[in-house]
């Protein structure tokens, strides 16, 4: 478990580069940060200034090696790396509101923009004017995209939204590529096609009736046949594709999660507004979600006698006798966890993974040490 | 000639809501008296009113409700609490809070212990579900 805290500010978002070497960051403000590793330091080689809003997404294309970035300035910008430094390319989105999330597909020859115009642009690069084009997705979105997810096919886009829905698109360019096979999710798919809705025909959670919360994150396993997301109402839910019918869902005790992935397929990990990341399991025979644990390692083991000293001190302090644990914040990261991204292993064997947060700082995140450490976990 | 109305507005209304004798049935009073008050708790929670548009309904329900969580002794609360569903307890939450809004002599203490009760259960997470649900109960 390490921890490196870059900044005294937020962390908008992150991207690692493809040997995880490189980070680039958003400092909360207009520009992106790239750190590189060195040894156990992290010195700024890169700064990118060309946005003239808060950089809301940032996405580093791990074999074209080109970062994309996003911005509250209602623009995209495309960066090549020439002669040691990074050039951008202005991409038109034709949205009137903050771009809110970008991501680059598995191919790496589109991306999608997700905004608050209520539409998610999704742009190629046209060969003959040597130019980023393009195209839009509005039906039936009715709020705010909040997170993307490509498909492994490189066609379907899950997003999530404000208003309460995640549904799976299909972003088909034919331009670009050739017609897909059919999927779990669905057969026909042309362009800004609807293959899965969630809450519309009705989940079979008994919980969650008609209610949920802005989709925050939402997530495609390995294969690209289970979809996960979490909702400001506290819940977790995953689809399977073909059974679409039936949504699992797991209204948890904690605040709202922001970020949600999976590191194998039956396991995900998801952080939020409590500061940890935990684990959840989904049994797909059973289509039940369970919550496997919390996956952080207190940094002072639980020490049960307070000396008479302790006592005194305490009640002077807090008017309590005993330390309690509930107030102060024994988590590696002190803020609410915004993004995470998995570093090593991909989605289906995921050795480690990356946490940033509100709190300026970097968490990575062992898989094997964490399940050594925590009795009772399994990583199914 | 009479003159045809084009507006049919009092065909929605419904007129037996405004009758003064109206009879209103309370069908868990006979289970109160008979003691089994965690009976008495499933029965209010079920079929909470919240797809009805109608604010009349929706406020004898939490009535109703206030009235038997006030009537449970303290120490009957916790396993009351423990022997509802998920559902339930976010259910028992959204009915807590509105009853917060409307306190009366002794229903905030009440409603306090409760709220302290499946808040240990639920968690915060419920607390969010009444915050960001829709469909208010």
């Amino acid at each position: 478990m390490a921890y490196h805290s870059f900044l005294l500010e937020p962390i908008s978002c992150h991207a690692w580069n493809k040997d995880r070497t490189q980070i680039a960051l958003c400092p909360n403000n207009h520009e992106v940060h790239i750190y590189k590793k060195d040894g156990t330091k992290w010195t700024k080689i890169h700064e990118l200034k060309e946005h003239n809003g808060q950089v809301t997404g940032i996405d580093w294309a791990p074999d074209s090696n080109r970062i994309v970035t996003c911005g509250a300035d209602r623009n995209a910008y495309v960066w090549t790396l020439k002669e040691g430094s990074w050039k951008p390319t202005l991409v038109i989105l034709r949205i009137n509101r903050a771009a809110r999330c970008v991501k680059w597909s598995p191919k790496e020859n589109k991306f999608a923009v997700g905004s608050s115009s209520r539409l998610i642009s999704i742009c190629y690069f046209e060969q003959e004017n040597d130019w980023w084009v393009c195209k839009h997705i509005k039906k039936p979105i009715r709020s705010t995209i909040l997170s993307l997810d490509w498909h492994p096919n490189n066609v379907l886009l899950a997003a999530g939204s404000c208003d309460f829905k995640c549904r799976v698109f299909s972003a088909y360019i034919k331009e670009v590529e050739e017609k897909p096979g059919p999927t779990p999710w669905g057969s026909k798919m042309p362009f800004g096609e609807v293959l899965f809705e969630s809450g519309g025909t009705g989940g079979a959670a008994p919980s969650s009736s008609g209610g949920g919360g802005w989709v925050h994150s939402v997530c495609f396993s390995h294969s690209g046949n289970r979809l996960a997301w979490t909702s400001h109402d506290s819940t977790v839910s995953v689809a399977e594709g073909g059974k679409t019918g039936t949504v699992s869902s797991l209204s948890s005790e904690t605040l709202p999660l922001l970020c949600v992935t999976f590191i194998t397929e039956n396991s995900l990990v998801a952080a939020g507004h409590d500061c940890y990341p935990m684990l959840y399991v989904y049994d797909g025979a059973n289509a039940s979600l369970t919550f496997g644990g919390k996956l952080d390692v207190p940094k002072q083991a639980a020490s049960k006698d307070i000396s008479a000293r302790e006592r005194f001190k305490n009640l002077d302090r807090r008017a309590s006798e005993t330390q309690s644990t509930d107030k102060d914040l024994n988590t590696l990261h002190k803020n609410s966890i915004s993004q995470m991204s998995v570093l090593e292993g991909g989605r289906n064997q995921c050795t480690k993974f990356c946490t940033t947060g509100m709190d300026g700082g970097m968490g990575i995140w062992d898989v094997k040490s964490l399940e050594s450490a925590m009795k009772n976990l399994k990583i199914v | 000639m009479s003159k045809n109305t084009v507006s049919d507005r009092f065909r929605k209304v419904d007129v037996d809501e405004y009758d003064e004798n109206k009879f209103v049935d309370e069908e868990d009073g006979g289970e109160n008296q008979g003691g089994n008050m965690t009976g008495a708790l499933h029965a209010v929670l079920k079929n909470p009113p919240i797809n009805t548009k109608n604010q009349n309904a929706k406020e004898r329900a939490e009535l109703l409700v206030v009235k038997v969580l006030s009537s449970f002794k303290s120490s009957d609360i916790e396993k009351a609490v423990g022997s509802l569903d998920k559902a339930g307890v976010d259910l028992l939450m959204k009915y807590i809070y509105r009853g917060f809004e409307k306190p009366s002599d002794n229903s905030s203490a009440v409603l306090l212990q409760w709220h302290e009760k499946a808040l240990a259960v639920g968690g915060v997470g419920s607390i969010v579900r009444v915050l960001t649900a829709r469909k208010t109960v």
